[in-house]
């Protein structure tokens, strides 16, 4: 064929592709099986939380948080409380801190056992479909059995955790963690040496450090280029200044990285875990002053002297504003990256705004980049390494 | 009044280094639960950024966030544009709010600092109306394209009843929706 015969072809991608994990729609420019351009749409999946929010009392939110990220709500929902919290100056009971790492950790397995399996089957590697999926029934069961719903689950409140956790839950949790590590072995070699997955992987959708941090990646893809950036360790919430565990790295930051980052990262989570179930305190779970049902009007009792300023300009009023409005941003690490919570409040029992810093949403954004000048076979494995959930990115 | 008391000491480091770069710039301080935050006017906030970025002792080389605030009826002028900054090496955050009027509702934009802001530019184009100038791509990113209004301001309602400003794509399915109906009665 000459040169001349190569014509540019629009393939449009998306938005109901199962490789898409949602609806994600890719236009790609294909050069015979190059991708020349790549162009994301997204917001198919827009409800407006951030709007929502604004209507709804600081109670009433929380289970709007839920629906972010569906594959680990709870992590979602300890972000949104922390924030609250950290404006309202409300401190949680010890215990409620354990459980509610625990419960994270408990998701972050299941959110990364869901990528697995995705991506595997993606890619080509059926098999560990099941085994995942099997395994991840087991958490779903208990969340269910503390909770009483499987993926939305609202369990944390602003000021500790819902109800508490008994002996059965446990003794269940703690026979499954001590199994934990041997299923992550099994499902390493169902695909570890599988020469179709490394060829597929290793050194394809390569990013770099600087990169990385420029594009603002967080979470796993941007620990896969060797950046030590976890939320967990810089600014510690919940117990995780009281257990320990590691950052795994990467060195490359190309798919096959990241998919080792996260496998590491269950390893991490089921050692937090083990040492929470040792460690759990008794106590209560809920805060004295935790926020109820039925807010009052202002809820905020702030002491004027702990916001500080200092203003350069010839303006009365707004020392007034000031004080009115005070601000917060709290992060959490999802397993998708970093989740950060913008809170502006009026005194009221409504926030004032809410913004959510979305890692899926920053992390699409990378996708021309990793793809372009790829075939297109990269692409649905670069999806899968990025691990994207759109409920999050489209709030 | 002065901060003082209970600042981490590294931020108020920064806070003086930024005050006495930009001295004219600069309209006040607030920290409140160890966050600070720096109010600046919008002009020269690209300059402002960059410092903050290329500086060796400052390094926020990691753009966090990007977001706009609307201040309706409490402040003229009405928006600030919110950057929330981070620097892994010295594991510092400061906040910069960047005020704009309605009137003139535009800033300069980012993305060739931070390629992040690109998409938050876009959504906060798209949700606020707030013009980035200069910016590569400027669309609705999360709306429709042949949306009308700019949902996240405070003007804009919550429920539905929006008569005028309802989406013409919408508008066009209700009445299909409707004729489709009358067809199947007869």
């Amino acid at each position: 064929m000459r040169q001349s015969d190569v014509k540019e072809l629009i393939v449009n991608m998306g938005p109901q592709h199962p490789a898409t994990h949602g609806v994600l729609r890719l236009v790609l420019e294909l050069e015979g099986e190059v991708v020349k351009r790549c162009t994301p749409y997204i917001g198919y999946l827009h409800r407006g939380v951030e709007k929502l929010s604004e209507d709804l009392t600081y109670v009433q939110c929380l289970p709007l948080t839920d629906r972010l990220d569906y594959l680990s709500s709870m992590i979602n929902n300890i972000g949104f409380c922390l924030a609250v919290e950290k404006l309202m100056g409300i401190n949680i009971p010890k215990r409620a801190k354990f459980i509610r790492t625990l419960m994270g950790e408990m998701a972050r397995i299941c959110s990364h056992l869901v990528w697995l399996a995705t991506h595997a089957l993606d890619i080509g590697a059926m098999t560990v479909f099941l085994y995942t999926m099997r395994d991840r029934e087991y958490l779903l069961e208990l969340f269910e059995m503390v909770v009483g719903a499987r993926l939305t689950v609202s369990y944390p409140r602003v000021g500790g955790v819902r109800c508490d956790i008994n002996e059965e839950f446990l003794d269940k949790l703690y026979r499954f963690i001590e199994d934990f590590p041997n299923k992550i072995q099994q499902y390493e070699t169902l695909i570890d040496r599988n020469r179709v997955w490394l060829k597929r992987t290793k050194g394809v959708g390569v990013i770099t450090a600087e990169e990385a941090i420029n594009w603002g990646l967080t979470g796993p893809p941007l620990r896969a280029t060797g950046v030590y950036y976890d939320v967990r360790k810089f600014f510690p919430y919940d117990a995780y200044d009281e257990v320990e565990f590691e950052v795994p790295l990467g060195k490359n930051g190309d798919i096959y990285d990241r998919y080792k980052c996260r496998m590491q990262e269950m390893r991490q989570s089921a050692r937090i875990i083990k040492q929470c179930i040792e460690k759990l305190p008794t106590g209560l779970v809920l805060a004295e002053d935790a926020l109820r049902i039925r807010m009052p009007a202002s809820p905020l009792k702030i002491d004027k002297k702990e916001i500080q300023f200092e203003v350069y300009i010839e303006d009365k009023k707004i020392e007034e504003f000031i004080q009115k409005f005070p601000e917060v941003y709290a992060s959490v690490e999802s397993p998708k990256g970093e989740l950060g919570f913008y809170i502006v409040c009026d005194h009221s029992a409504k926030p004032y705004r809410m913004r959510v810093r979305a890692p899926s949403f920053v992390h699409i954004a990378v996708l021309p980049k990793l793809c372009e000048g790829f075939l297109v076979a990269d692409v649905i494995a670069n999806i899968g390494s990025i691990d994207i959930v759109l409920g999050e990115c489209d709030r | 009044m002065k901060i003082e008391e209970g600042i981490n000491k590294s931020l108020l480091e920064i806070l003086k280094k930024i005050r006495e770069k930009y001295s004219e710039e600069v309209l006040w301080f607030v920290c409140f639960r160890d966050e600070c935050t720096v109010a600046v006017k919008k002009e020269k906030i690209r300059d402002i950024l960059k410092y903050l970025k290329d500086t060796p002792s400052l390094e926020f080389d990691y753009l966090v966030d990007l977001t706009a605030v609307d201040y309706l009826g409490f402040r003229e002028p009405r928006f600030d544009v919110v950057y929330y900054l981070m620097s892994i090496k010295h594991k510092h955050r400061i906040r910069i709010k960047a005020q704009v009027s309605e009137q003139e509702c535009f800033i300069d934009t980012v993305s060739d600092i931070w390629a992040t802001a690109n998409w938050f530019e876009r959504e906060c184009f798209d949700m606020f109306g707030i013009k980035f100038k200069g910016h590569p791509d400027l669309r609705r990113i999360l709306m429709p394209e042949d949306w009308i209004g700019y949902p996240l301001r405070k003007d804009y309602p919550v429920y539905s009843n929006l008569g005028e400003k309802e989406w013409q794509t919408y508008k066009e399915l209700k009445e299909s929706a409707k004729a489709w109906k009358e067809n199947e009665t007869e």
